[in-house]
């Protein structure tokens, strides 16, 4: 995506890794941060770049040239062979694509330990909820403090001030 | 042919995202790309961490990812209020226009 000279092009690309992180988070067993990651980054936070994109109208960097359509088209077709590639490795193995329990630990999920050996690993958002309101409480608070700040900051910044112009 | 997910393949993804992030900062001279970048690599970072909460069955890297993704929300929300001052300010949203001190 930092190859795109154009704004829109290289959200779209964003879009595309983030939906990848997310996906990878499904692979690492933890649900609630992949739909987490899908609702704040690929929703909120992608539609507000490219809202401000379009609102200010950006065009493409002023850059030396750009590529040609022969050259476009060869690298269309490299990321075909390479996307066809990946699919057959993954389609030989596609048994191997969850997590080897030989090397990942496997999740317990016994109810007994929550404070006596810090907070396990769990796939469950009750869990969060526990580690979110016990031991990380005060950090909760600081965030949300620090959302009502950005709040605050973005409304007094995007106010209109006709103070600079009257003044000078 | 077996192929099986570890650890280190999560790892090398994160350093990857990180540097590829890193790279768009320098490379780029639009500030709205500029920013994207600084996603890009908070993400590589959440990657990372959440790879060893899982290998280290601790949830603590799962929070931290949380607190992560409410800083780079409020950071995105926060940036691109100040570029859409600064736009009406310069016209311009390349970090080349915006030498305030320079002569």
């Amino acid at each position: 995506m930092v190859f795109s000279r154009h704004p829109v092009s290289a959200a779209m690309f964003m879009i595309v890794s983030l939906v990848g992180v997310a996906a990878l988070f499904v692979l690492l067993e933890s649900f609630f941060l992949a739909i987490l990651q899908v609702l704040v980054y690929a929703g909120a936070v992608m539609v507000l770049f490219l809202f401000i994109i379009m609102l200010l109208d950006v065009g493409p960097e002023a850059g030396k040239r750009k590529l040609s359509h022969f050259k476009t088209g060869i690298f269309g077709i490299l990321a075909t062979f390479l996307l066809v590639g990946i699919l057959l490795i993954l389609g030989n193995s596609y048994d191997s694509l969850a997590l080897d329990q030989s090397i990942w630990p496997e999740l317990s999920e016994s109810k007994d330990g929550g404070a006596s050996q810090g907070l396990p690993f769990s796939t469950k958002v009750s869990s969060f909820g526990y580690g979110l309101m016990t031991k990380y409480m005060l950090p909760i608070q600081v965030s949300g403090f620090m959302l009502l700040a950005a709040m605050v900051g973005v409304i007094i910044l995007s106010k209109k001030t006709p103070s600079r112009e009257d003044v000078k | 042919m077996m192929l099986s997910v570890t650890p280190q393949h999560f790892l090398i993804l994160s350093f990857l995202l990180v540097g590829i992030g890193f790279l768009g900062l320098l490379i780029r001279r639009n500030v709205l790309l500029m920013l994207m970048s600084l996603e890009l690599m908070l993400n590589g970072i959440n990657v990372a961490l959440l790879t060893f909460s899982r290998v280290g069955g601790n949830l603590d890297g799962g929070i931290f990812v949380f607190f992560i993704m409410t800083v780079a929300a409020a950071e995105v929300a926060v940036g691109l209020a100040l570029l859409v001052a600064l736009y009406k300010k310069r016209n311009s949203v390349l970090s080349d226009d915006m030498g305030l001190l320079k002569n």
